[in-house]
């Protein structure tokens, strides 16, 4: 039933054909391991550097070579960045040539290499034939290499046909080669004969343009990982443990990339420690301990990783230790498909760990969030005195977006209840006593001169003094204590964006990545005269706000990448009262969310 | 705190000090016999308290840090997990000692892998192996350091490889690795003191007989089958009280026979005084050696103190990463904004 929805009708089949400007959506077909990325990204960046808000997403296999992937990039004058279907393919996978040609709309347009022997049969499509190993027969890079290079003929060839000019196409081939100008000039070099074959023997019959524009002058394009890990930097980070998983692993390699830069004093010392482990279980054991003597600590990972974690979760809930915890959720269970995207661990991570254990999660949804939560999430790891998740995914994650340069975070770094030696003072300190009313207690750091700041830290049942008990009053007292304190938790965490039509009868609850497929399908649906409100979540436990929203709605369509509405079930356990007003509108298949598909499931909600 | 009793030491703190809360172990049981000598050892070297941390899994032995030290740090974790907490909490602190106990299970089971990597890693941490052969808190299991062909009462005959965990550290590549008796008093102390000055990890394979369960009454290594007391203990739920097996000190090269509390016997063996600490595959080889003739060698096992600790591996400073600044953590606006340029 859902994925009836994908084959709505189009929404450029009606349109007259005259030229298509800025607005368009193109997919490049390669085989996984052919070094199409390059292509693609320079692609990416030189529409980027043309003015022109662009996103692109990265469809890929499970494997390092041979399996197909395919790289879609979304050219939009009104800057939408959802996925939507392709009208133009470059075809360079014959594995899967016949289908990515049947996916393209009537009217849409084939780039493909020749030396593949397909033979075009649909006549409603242009197409255009590139002799690849011709165009790079003359290029002087030789053996392997010469495979990575036939990318750059798609290149050459789109310049012509989109009208990207070449410099556009060089400076972003000097970007991703990091100014390397012999990489850079051997690139350009296919591009520039690509493009000069392209003139002479191609002639342009689609509608699709690329005209420059001034839309993305002050902004920049970075993945979601790059600008998560920013963050964490800027927050002071400086510990890092974690085990190799996809999608979480680009994050910590831009920590790595970034931390030796930023944080190497003047005597030429770290003032951070990376350590890869050796699994996601003492990956968040190191962190924890890490946290626990005061450093700003953090893991990231994916679903099977935070299965390890969490009885290490239970005992820093318990214990009462910040951590952050970087959960870029790809599609489970088990290792399901790992290089797919999923808002699938909402529920787990929630709950994660045993008995009554409450997590604070942080929802990012843009890469200025991605840099906001990287930072603020250790501010409230300290000062909850507890393991912070930040839930990203695949999509949001590793690929490249278009966001604000940057703000430099305000104030200073928000450390918590952390009593020096003076502050312990003399009278006995006591760990675990609820002084402030907020169910958060003072804690000491190891390395404490003052002989009454020490304490053993258990998850053991303790006494306010963290001593072991067993006593029912104690464990009760306790327990009644953390539940305080994930209401405290609820006021400090980010409160909902929330963006209101006051003639809307459906309101529209989502998180993360597919915010990008609820704003366009509520422009849409407003140009159509149907009206809509929208709750962005950005944190777990909810807030007053949701409530509000939630009353102000007939009813709320809950929108999510999953099977069973994990975060629809929160709020109905949240809010039983108005149970019956939210709707579910949960769908995972791995792909991210398209436009069409939130408008339909708004459309279909009963009032 | 402690009240100062009896006689001080350099820092003005009485033995008494360095103690903790009282042991809920069982009496006899030679987790507590090390427990005070860590208390000794820490008295007579006047180590500042708030200088050391200490941290455990879960077990009978992993509760033992709550009995000593009770003016420092501590962190009571969970089953098997001690080395990856500890390697975090050194890095974030590395001008801290850690002491770090754990049991046979707690190491040679669920946190083998941890343990083999904290080795490989070099967290500066003495690691202690309070190693009774069973799983005490959870009543009477084999432990993966049971002797193969022992038997347990209620865990009846066991038919694997015991795994040594002095062969296991010095293959992961241990620079200071080392076995004792919980009681030999003054062997544990010395080898204590000599694993707190290591840099780096330094490995000590503790016997210590668990006086519930070392219930051997199997012909192999005891007499104890002769004997007539045969309730299963988990059922009726009764510990004899016993003393503390101690073992008088005894000379290099020497062989002790020692009559646990069940009537079973270890045999152990001080390493000669010409015992070369420095050959690696010498002392894998004496170990196994000495596991055929079903010996334990007492001793320094292994010396080697030229690997880097983590710490230096990792190129820290002299301060803290827990204890610095603002200023050092987070980097200026000048460094964002030439960062946003790079992404434009
Ligand atoms: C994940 C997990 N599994 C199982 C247990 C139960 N458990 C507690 S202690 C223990 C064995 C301890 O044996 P050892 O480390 O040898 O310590 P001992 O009690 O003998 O000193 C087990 C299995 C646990 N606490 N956690
Ligand atoms: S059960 Fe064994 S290991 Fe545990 S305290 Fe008693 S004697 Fe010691
Ligand atoms: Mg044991």
């Amino acid at each position: 039933m859902d994925m009836k929805i994908e084959t709505l009708p189009h929404p450029d089949q009606d349109r007259e054909r005259g030229p298509i400007i800025n607005d368009f959506s193109l997919v490049v077909a390669t085989a996984n391991g052919t070094g199409s990325q390059t292509a693609n990204l320079a692609l990416l960046r030189s529409i980027f550097k043309l003015g022109i808000p662009v996103h692109g997403k990265n469809i890929f296999p499970s494997n390092i070579q041979g399996l197909p992937t395919w790289y879609h990039i979304r050219v939009s004058h009104e800057g939408y960045v959802a996925r939507r279907p392709s009208e133009i393919l470059i075809a360079y996978n014959p594995a899967t040539l016949l289908e990515d040609v049947a996916e393209l709309p009537p009217g849409g347009v084939c780039v493909y290499n020749e030396d593949l022997g397909f033979v075009p049969e649909r006549d409603d499509l242009c197409y255009y034939a590139l002799p690849v190993k011709e165009l790079i027969a003359t290029s002087e890079i030789k053996g392997k290499l010469r495979d990575y290079i036939a990318n750059m003929t798609f290149v050459g060839a789109l310049a012509y046909l989109l009208e990207i000019p070449l410099v556009a196409i060089e400076e972003s081939l000097s970007y991703h080669f990091r100014h390397r100008q012999k990489l850079v000039d051997s690139n350009m070099e296919v591009v520039r004969s690509t493009y000069n074959w392209s003139v002479e023997n191609l002639s342009k019959v689609d509608p699709y343009r690329i005209e420059p524009m001034d839309k993305t002058k002050d902004l920049i394009l970075m993945t979601g990982n790059e600008a998560g890990a920013l963050g964490a930097i800027f927050g002071g980070v400086s510990f890092v443990a974690w085990y190799p998983i996809t999608p979480s692993t680009s994050f910590v390699d831009a920590l790595r990339e970034f931390l030796p830069e930023l944080r190497i004093d003047d005597q030429g010392k770290a003032t951070y420690s990376v350590i890869q482990a050796e699994d996601e279980l003492a990956a968040i054991g190191m962190v924890l301990g890490a946290g626990w003597a005061g450093a700003r600590a953090l893991t990231a990972t994916s679903g099977p990783g935070i299965s390890l974690m969490s009885e290490f979760a239970g005992l820093g809930y318990f214990a009462e230790v910040p951590a952050v915890i970087w959960d870029i959720q790809r599609v489970g269970p088990s290792t399901g498909l790992p290089t797919r995207t999923s808002q699938g661990d909402v529920t787990f991570v929630y709950y994660l760990g045993h008995g009554d254990t409450c997590n604070v999660i942080l929802f990012p949804s843009s890469i200025e969030e991605c840099f906001e939560f990287g930072y603020t999430s250790h501010d409230l790891a300290e000062v909850l005195q507890t393991p912070v998740f930040v839930l990203s995914d695949l999509d949001m994650g590793m690929n490249n977006w278009m966001g604000k340069p940057f703000r430099y975070p305000e104030g200073p770094l928000q450390r918590g209840k952390v009593l020096s030696a003076e502050e312990v003072g003399s009278d006995p300190f006591v760990r675990y006593r609820d002084v402030d009313g907020d169910g958060i207690g003072y804690r000491t750091l190891p390395g404490n001169t003052n002989p009454l700041g020490a304490y053993l830290t258990r998850g053991t049942g303790h006494d306010e003094n963290a001593n072991y008990s067993e006593r029912a009053e104690d464990w009760a007292e306790n327990s009644e204590r953390l539940a305080r304190k994930f209401d405290t938790a609820r006021e400090l965490v980010p409160g909902p964006e929330i963006s209101s039509m006051s003639d809307a009868r459906v309101g529209i609850i989502a998180f993360g990545s597919t915010r990008y497929a609820v704003d366009e399908a509520r422009d849409r649906l407003s140009h159509s005269g149907f009206s809509t409100g929208f709750l962005r979540v950005r944190a777990l436990p909810v807030n007053g706000e949701v409530r509000t929203f939630i009353e102000q709605h007939e009813k709320v369509l809950v929108v999510e990448m999953n099977r069973d509405g994990q975060l629809h079930n929160i709020l109905q356990t949240e809010y039983p009262d108005l149970a019956t007003r939210l709707v579910s509108a949960a769908y995972l298949d791995g792909m991210p969310l398209t436009a069409e598909w939130v408008q339909a499931r708004v459309l279909r909600v009963k009032l | 705190m402690k009240r100062a009793t009896g006689r001080v030491n350099r820092i003005g703190l009485s033995r008494s000090e360095y103690g903790g809360d009282p042991s809920t172990l069982c009496k006899g049981c030679g987790h507590n016999s090390i427990a005070s000598q860590i208390i000794q050892v820490a008295f007579e070297l006047s180590l500042k308290p708030h200088e050391i941390i200490k941290l455990s899994g879960i077990g009978c032995s992993s509760k033992s840090p709550a009995y000593f030290l009770g003016m420092s740090h501590g962190f009571n974790s969970l089953h098997g997990r001690m080395p990856a907490l500890g390697t975090g909490a050194l890095m974030a602190n590395h001008s801290l000692r850690a002491i770090g106990v754990s049991g046979d299970g707690d190491t040679g089971s669920i946190g083998i892998g941890q343990f083999k990597h904290l080795v490989r890693r070099n967290v500066q941490m003495v690691y202690l192996i309070e190693n009774n052969g069973v799983y005490g808190l959870t009543k009477g299991q084999f432990s993966a350091t049971a002797d193969e062909g022992q038997g347990l009462k209620y865990a009846g005959h066991n038919p694997f490889p015991e795994i040594d965990l002095c062969i296991e550290a010095i293959v992961a590549g241990c620079g200071f690795v080392a076995r004792s008796f919980a009681g030999d008093a003054k062997q544990v102390r010395s080898l204590l003191k000599a694993a707190l000055s290591h840099r780096g990890t330094a490995v000590l394979d503790i016997i210590s007989p668990c006086v519930a369960f070392n219930n051997d009454d199997s012909s192999t290594k005891s007499y104890g089958y002769g004997r007539t007391n045969q309730y299963p203990l988990q059922e009726i739920g009764y510990v004899p009280v016993a003393e503390e097996i101690v073992v008088d000190d005894y000379e290099p090269g020497e062989l002790r026979v020692i009559e646990l509390h069940d009537g079973s016997y270890i045999r152990l063996r001080k390493l000669e005084a010409d015992y070369d600490a420095g050959d690696r595959i010498r002392a894998v080889e004496r170990l196994q050696r000495a596991q055929e003739s079903r010996e334990f060698v007492t001793g320094l096992l292994y010396f080697d103190s030229s690997r880097p600790s983590l710490a230096e591996t990792n190129n820290l400073g002299d301060a803290p990463l827990a204890s610095l600044p603002e200023a050092r953590l987070r980097p200026t606006h000048e460094d964002l904004e030439g960062i946003m340029r790079r992404f434009r």
